[in-house]
């Protein structure tokens, strides 16, 4: 995805000494860098460990347990669809079978191109409006095959 | 052209909902064809009134009341401008006066009296609508006082554990310590919730304002609101409403001028479910994984960084200045039963018309779905319900009779929780939401327990052996063993409640758990 920096160990080390004194600086420095550089190099573990006093083995662990830091650059345009329950009950799944069968794209898997990932997210809190879909943190309700292809990038937008 | 009176205030919604479907184009082209015309308008972003089919819903402040029109696409604008919009004209999208819609007559809006209603991020419009009255009302008692009219007024924790606000709140006034800490659980993360989002775009200063009668009342100089990632906009609308409020004194080293400080900071989760689970939310914020700590001690004696700590949900502590304002008594007149006060309701999923309502708690499941939300989207019958997020259970339509209280819902084994309500129609297949269940729980659970861990796995492995028709009784037979196991073993909810979306399904629609099984037995690709 454009607007990323790229990785490098300079930066992010201003970045964790700029947090390093919060309370609890993990998950804020942690956020702080993939929305600098797009995700968490490998590189970062030994910069905070030694800013915070922690092991390497404690920030890999926070890093890989939570479904938000990637530790790989995005190649292409990020969707996020939700599938909870109250996207379910309109359709989400019909729309994730639809991707692949129309468009050879993979929820959080492979895909027959790298323009765009899409990924499962549970529940973006549109519970009424959808189904709903968070692109570049713009949320997008009602949700149907024509408008998510569009947000994929897969077709332009009618209108 | 334009007299030199003042602007006509005319209101369109910055919540993340109404901008879902469009609410910034309407915008933008309110004010272009009204400059267009030469009318002068003053155009506020308010969040939404929670009429969540009518986004973007536009509202023209007259001299009769505020005139709603919705839903407004951005096509409609001109037309509209044109039809006289800031006196209020005769337009087909017209509703008329917002306060007579049937859906706010039939509210009662104390925690979401001013959502919708005023800019959400201006302190003098937070003000002008009663804000702050209970902060000052509680600055003039002391904490024990504070503590005991929460305790009276029968308020107990909106997160979905129910439990009685007033004493955690005690237990933490009476622990003693150096630092104690404040802490907001907004990791919304049940499906069919979003309540606390509203809020946080709305009404940003409602929750800081509960949080700082926290402080004070235990004695708390350090807080943290723990938010959900997946919300951008209500992330950034809080931040700069914390900057506000310590610009304005009510954060800061003294609130208000009194000798009390708090400091308040809004922290991001990151995608994690379990996180809303307060001791996982807890490892969160001291940035470690979130995995669930055993009980006791409890976190209102060892909470965040060991101290004593109040974690309450958003909507606890949003409801806290209306009872210091007026009274523990009057809020506790509403309600039934032990569940004293308002619900905020959100209803979603395959509904006409969804969106929030707050309502004294005994209000009917069918009231809500039928006479609010006039049924399904789909227009098709409506066939199972879903209340309380992904734990909660799976009722029929025939159980819609159910009061929507703590107690009412727990006796046919349903569950309240944050007060979050998903509709489906009669397409749904049971044995797939029943197989939804464990793989949410395997892919969200913290991986501490065994019985959750290893559990959902195995959920998901028997669900798709019943579904395929393979050994089904001796599959079902294990099903509920299963479930038994992790409903009594699991460390915390998320396993222990787990069975409740899978055993409701399989009670009540056993004709899903029958079926011959067939190839793709997956989603129906038909429909439209």
């Amino acid at each position: 995805m454009a607007g990323y920096r790229m990785w490098d160990d300079d930066g992010a080390r201003q970045i964790v000494g700029g947090l390093a004194h919060l309370e609890g600086a993990t998950l804020p420095i942690l956020h702080a860098l993939q929305g600098e550089f797009g995700y968490v190099d490998a590189k970062a573990v030994p910069l905070i460990a030694d800013a915070l006093n922690l092991s390497r083995a404690e920030v890999h662990g926070t890093i890989s347990f939570y479904h938000d830091f990637k530790t790989a650059p995005p190649v292409g345009r990020v969707v996020k669809l939700c599938r909870a329950e109250a996207c379910q009950a309109l359709g989400c799944e019909t729309l994730v079978a639809q991707l692949e069968r129309d468009h050879g794209i993979r929820v959080d898997g492979q895909s027959a191109t790298d323009a765009v990932a899409v990924e499962t997210v549970y529940c973006l809190g549109n519970c009424a409006l959808g189904p709903s879909a968070l692109v570049d943190g713009a949320l997008i309700g009602r949700v149907d095959a024509q408008r998510l292809a569009e947000l994929c990038g897969l077709v332009s937008a009618a209108q | 052209m334009s007299a030199p009176t003042a602007p006509v205030r005319v209101f369109i919604p910055v919540d993340a909902a109404a901008l879902s479907v469009g609410a910034e184009a309407v915008a933008q082209a309110v004010s272009r064809e009204a400059a267009a015309r030469g009318i002068t308008i003053d155009l506020v972003r308010n969040g939404s009134r929670g009429m969540l089919w009518l986004e973007p819903l536009v509202e023209v402040e007259t001299p009769q009341g505020r005139i709603a029109y919705g839903p407004v696409a951005a096509r409609d604008v001109a037309g509209l401008v044109d039809a006289g919009l800031v006196q209020g004209g005769e337009h087909p999208l017209r509703l008329g006066l917002v306060d007579d819609l049937d859906w706010m007559k039939r509210q009662q809006r104390l925690t979401f009296a001013r959502t919708g209603v005023i800019d959400p991020l201006s302190l003098s419009d937070y003000r002008a609508h009663d804000g702050l009255a209970g902060l000052k009302a509680a600055l003039a008692l002391t904490g024990a006082e504070i503590v005991e009219i929460v305790r009276a007024s029968g308020l107990r924790g909106r997160g979905g554990a129910g439990f009685p606000t007033g004493i955690k709140w005690k237990t933490v006034h009476d622990a003693r310590a150096d630092q104690k800490y404040i802490v907001c659980n907004a990791d919304e993360g049940d499906s069919g919730t979003f309540a606390d989002r509203m809020l946080f775009e709305g009404d940003p200063f409602l929750t800081i304002e509960g949080m700082v009668i926290a402080a004070i009342a235990v004695g708390a100089t350090r807080g943290y609101i723990y938010l959900r990632s997946e919300y951008p906009h209500a992330y950034r609308t809080m931040q700069r409403a914390i900057l506000k409020a310590e610009q304005a004194g009510i954060l800061g080293d003294s609130v208000l001028g009194s000798a009390h400080a708090f400091h308040l900071e809004v922290r991001l989760g990151a995608g994690a479910y379990i996180c809303g689970e307060e001791t996982s939310l807890l490892e969160s914020l001291e940035g470690k994984r979130g995995v669930v700590r055993a009980k006791p001690p409890i976190p209102a004696l060892k909470g965040l960084f060991g101290q004593p700590t109040i974690v309450n949900n958003v909507l606890s502590f949003a409801a806290v200045p209306w009872i210091l304002q007026h009274g523990a008594q009057v809020y506790a007149d509403f309600g039934v039963g032990r569940s004293r006060g308002t619900l905020p309701v959100q209803l979603g999923g395959n509904v006409r018309r969804g969106g929030l309502i707050e309502l004294a708690f005994g209000i009917s499941l069918r009231e809500i779905i039928e006479d609010l939300g006039g049924g399904t989207l789909s227009g098709r019958p409506i066939r199972a319900v879903q209340v309380g997020g992904p734990l909660g259970a799976y009722l029929t339509a025939a159980q819609l009779n159910v009061a929507m209280d703590y107690e009412a819902l727990a006796a046919i084994k349903g569950m309240l929780g944050h007060g979050g309500i998903v509709v489906f129609d009669d397409s749904v297949d049971m044995a797939q939401q029943a197989r939804f269940a464990f793989a949410f729980c395997a892919k969200e659970s913290c991986g501490k327990c065994t019985p959750c861990r290893i559990g959902a796995t195995r959920g998901v492995e028997t669900m798709d052996k019943i579904i395929a028709g393979t050994e089904r009784p001796k599959n079902l037979a294990i099903l509920r063993d299963l479930s038994k196991l992790m409903t009594d073993a699991s460390l915390c909810a998320m396993g222990g409640l787990t069975p409740n979306p899978v055993l409701s399904a399989l009670d009540h629609f056993p004709e899903d758990f029958d079926r011959p099984a067939g190839p793709a037995k997956n989603w129906p690709l038909a429909a439209e």
